[in-house]
């Protein structure tokens, strides 16, 4: 067993840190307050190599893992939570391609995304379904050489801006197994068949734009199935393992800016003579803070070390997005705390903090998802 | 021992229930949209005899007491903490003038309140001294008959609508006793050198006015001081310690309305084709919601019946607020997962309940945080 980071790890925490210190802060309230990304950012993180890195270098990628994607998470997240997060959700559809495309589809579509000259969205959440995945009703009937699909999604990370969509849809319906009846298919976006909503009002992560998408008989190439037509669900459970160790790191990200925040808000603020860093109380605070920060962080490294091994377990990627959510919603929470009134105000980070941090814990694949990933630690 | 609440209790709390849900339900999501103060819910509940009912009688109240308070305050915040803020609060600061006053004072101002005429507001935070209430620099310097007072004031609640503000300053810098260096006094808003800038941006609570008001070279008349001469802190503490029951009840109005809002939405949702409330893992976070709320609410009122005993405990109404400020903020923050675990809608604004989230904070940081609460609790224990 190795702790340590390797010397292209600490590398690429270096250089994540530096981009994201550098590009994020002096647009992340702005961001938040519009509900609007920075489109040239994700650019310039495809530029300086943070997108898919975990993708093979025939494909464009670095030939690295999702370990070395989650330490990216972390260090965006820390700079700011939305703007990390708007980079990241648009990972995960790559990632899908990554893990289940066909070597021409990945041909085809991994280089320019990785490059940044295309972006891919992941649509799979649908009103009323909620975390029942077995009640989504996105269909794609196929019809001569296409596929036709019809339905509404929602919550959709960059559904209005992506070119593409891998969209999740019921295309066995027939299939005796109901976990044999979705399939995912990549769709177009930039079509008239393909209507988008941005959504606003979230409560944190704003600079993610999100938007509702409706396919109201949008037609698809019969080539455009991604992974195999019938196993839908088991590769979403599968990409969820990604995306939830993902999301553990951005939760990491989140916990340990409102530990910064909280240190240093606590070591110029005088009460009753003294810094109420210097408080009993406080420092209790922040030990804990330091500790559910560090475990948290050991968790997904472990989770994103099981990927990468190509160990097929969701479990402890959910458990290590359960805990870094937990240890960002207290962090938040404590730090927030420390603030007094001013944290309660958008001037003060803390506050984007306390609401970013809820959306750690709010974001996943839902109550079913989550039961679907931890069934294997339950032996 | 009586639990039941008498039939009048019963009543100013089916008052408040129905005006919540007649004036306050339909403005609540533009006024947090658009972080507008409300007046005309304010002035209709001065009609309805929502506002200042534990002001006697003679004074314009309704004579009732914290319990009642408490009722209204936990009925109003269950709908919409913010707007509730606006009429709970709308005689803020001047429950001074009631316990400490002179009986000219009461007469003059309280019937104001009560009429619709007058918001009031209490000025105690500044910039740099909040938790360390004794640490405030606002000067009022006695000249014959006159107050000079200079200092700015910070998260002051109505500073902009109100008509007048009791102003905690130092008048006796040189007493030795940090304690005693205070006075309270009152101070007309459209007095020369007053200034209030709204302050935006609130996470929650967004219908109701926060202001930073700045004092240069306010004149006024001594026989504004409320209560006596270096008193001021301690007639705050006794403030702090009475209308803290009324923000406990918040708490517990905010965590009802959240837990409520949570099971209207789970009630007619299958997974599987099973009902959600069927879900054991659903069903136990109910109960565990369910259960901090009643014991929230057991505490307050039971603090609030202490104060309207004439026995206020200090350590148990700290109790109170900061037990059921917690319950809001962990209540709200259990229901909007439970629902987003079912729904992406409850990632949005017109998800009720991601409001009572934001608002919840605010609980834990207003009127003493909570380890103002904890110290208040701490030193007494025997």
């Amino acid at each position: 067993m190795d702790f340590a980071l390797k010397k292209h790890e600490q590398d690429i925490v270096k250089a994540a840190r530096e981009f994201s210190r550098k590009e994020f802060p002096n647009v992340a309230e702005q961001s938040d307050r519009n509900e609007e990304f920075i489109p040239g950012l994700w650019r310039k993180a495809c530029e300086l190599g943070f997108v898919g890195l975990f993708v093979d270098e025939d494909y464009g990628g670095a030939g690295y893992g999702f370990q070395e994607h989650c330490l990216i998470a972390e260090e965006f997240c820390a700079a700011d939570g939305g703007l990390g997060a708007a980079i990241l959700a648009n990972t995960f559809a790559g990632a899908l391609f990554h893990l289940f495309g066909t070597r021409e589809q990945k041909a085809r579509f991994l280089p320019p995304w990785i490059s940044g000259e295309i972006t891919l969205a992941l649509a799979v959440p649908e009103s009323g379904a909620g975390s029942d995945i077995l009640s989504l009703s996105s269909t794609a009937v196929k019809e001569g050489e296409n596929w036709v699909v019809h339905g509404e999604k929602t919550h959709v990370f960059s559904g209005h801006t992506a070119d593409y969509m891998v969209v999740l849809t019921l295309t066995n319906p027939e299939a005796s197994n109901p976990d044999s009846r979705y399939s995912f298919l990549l769709v177009p976006a930039r079509n008239p068949e393909v209507e988008t909503r941005k959504m606003r009002g979230k409560l944190g992560m704003r600079a993610a734009e999100t938007a509702r998408v409706i396919f109201s008989g949008t037609r698809v190439p019969a080539d455009h199935l991604v992974g195999t037509q019938g196993q839908g669900l088991l590769e979403l459970v599968e990409l969820y393992a990604v995306i939830y160790a993902t999301l553990a790191a951005m939760g990491v990200g989140v916990s340990r800016a409102a530990y910064e925040e909280g240190i240093r808000y606590t070591k110029q603020r005088v009460a009753f003579g003294a810094s109420i860093f210097s408080l009993p109380a406080t420092k209790a605070k922040l030990e804990a803070m330091a500790t559910m920060i560090k475990a948290a962080r050991n968790l997904y490294c472990e989770a994103a070390w099981s990927i990468d091994r190509g160990v097929k377990d969701a479990s402890l990627p959910a458990m290590a997005k359960h805990y870094a959510a937990q240890a960002a919603l207290f962090c938040a929470d404590e730090a927030l705390q420390m603030h007094g009134g001013y944290g309660y105000f958008e001037e003060y980070r803390i506050q984007r903090l306390y609401r970013d941090a809820k959306v750690i814990e709010m974001w996943g694949g839902g109550k079913d998802m989550d039961e679907r990933m931890m069934a294997s630690a339950l032996r | 021992m009586d639990f039941a609440l008498t039939e009048n209790q019963r009543r100013i709390r089916e008052k408040a229930r129905a005006f919540a849900l007649r004036e306050i339900a339909p403005v609540s999501r533009a006024s947090d949209l658009e972080e507008t103060y409300p007046r005309q819910v304010w002035q209709k509940a001065c009609e309805e005899g929502l506002v200042g009912i534990f002001i006697p009688r003679e004074y314009g109240g309704q004579g009732l007491g914290f319990l009642e308070l408490a009722l209204v305050s936990e009925e109003l915040s269950r709908i919409d903490m913010g707007i509730g803020l606006s009429i709970l609060a709308a005689t803020f600061g001047s429950e001074n003038i009631l316990f400490f006053g002179r009986e000219e004072q009461k007469k003059r101002y309280l019937p104001l309140l009560t009429s619709g005429q007058a918001v009031s507001a209490g000025a105690y935070t500044e910039p740099d001294a909040g938790s360390d209430v004794a640490g405030i620099q606002t000067s009022a310097v006695r000249e014959g008959n006159e107050y000079t007072v200079n200092g700015s004031k910070m998260f002051i609640t109505h500073g902009k609508v109100c008509r007048w503000m009791v102003v905690l300053c130092v008048t006796h810098p040189e007493e030795k006793k940090r304690h005693r260096r205070q006075s309270m006094i009152l101070v007309e808003s459209d007095r020369k050198g007053v200034e209030a800038n709204p302050l935006k941006g609130k996470m929650g609570i967004r219908a109701s006015e926060t202001t930073e008001i700045s004092f240069s070279d306010v004149h006024v008349p001594c026989e504004n001081v409320i209560g006596e001469e270096q008193n001021g802190f301690y007639q705050l503490m006794h403030f702090f310690d009475i209308t803290r029951t009324m923000v406990a009840a918040q708490g517990v109005g905010l965590a009802q309305g959240a837990l409520g809002e949570a099971l209207h939405y789970l009630d007619d949702k299958t997974a599987g084709g099973k009902p959600l409330r069927e879900d054991q893992r659903i069903q136990f976070q109910l109960a565990e919601m369910a259960t901090m709320v009643e014991l929230a609410r057991t505490i307050t009122y039971r603090a609030a019946w202490q104060v309207d005993q004439g026995v206020p405990d200090p350590a148990l109404n700290a109790m109170a607020k900061y037990y059921s400020a917690e319950t809001a903020v962990k209540v709200s923050g259990i229901a909007l997962n439970l629902c987003a675990q079912w729904g992406p809608e409850a990632f949005y604004d017109e998800f009720a309940l991601q409001k009572l989230y934001r608002d919840a904070k605010i609980l834990e940081i207003y009127e003493g945080t909570k380890e103002v609460e904890k110290i208040t609790i701490a030193r007494r224990l025997r």
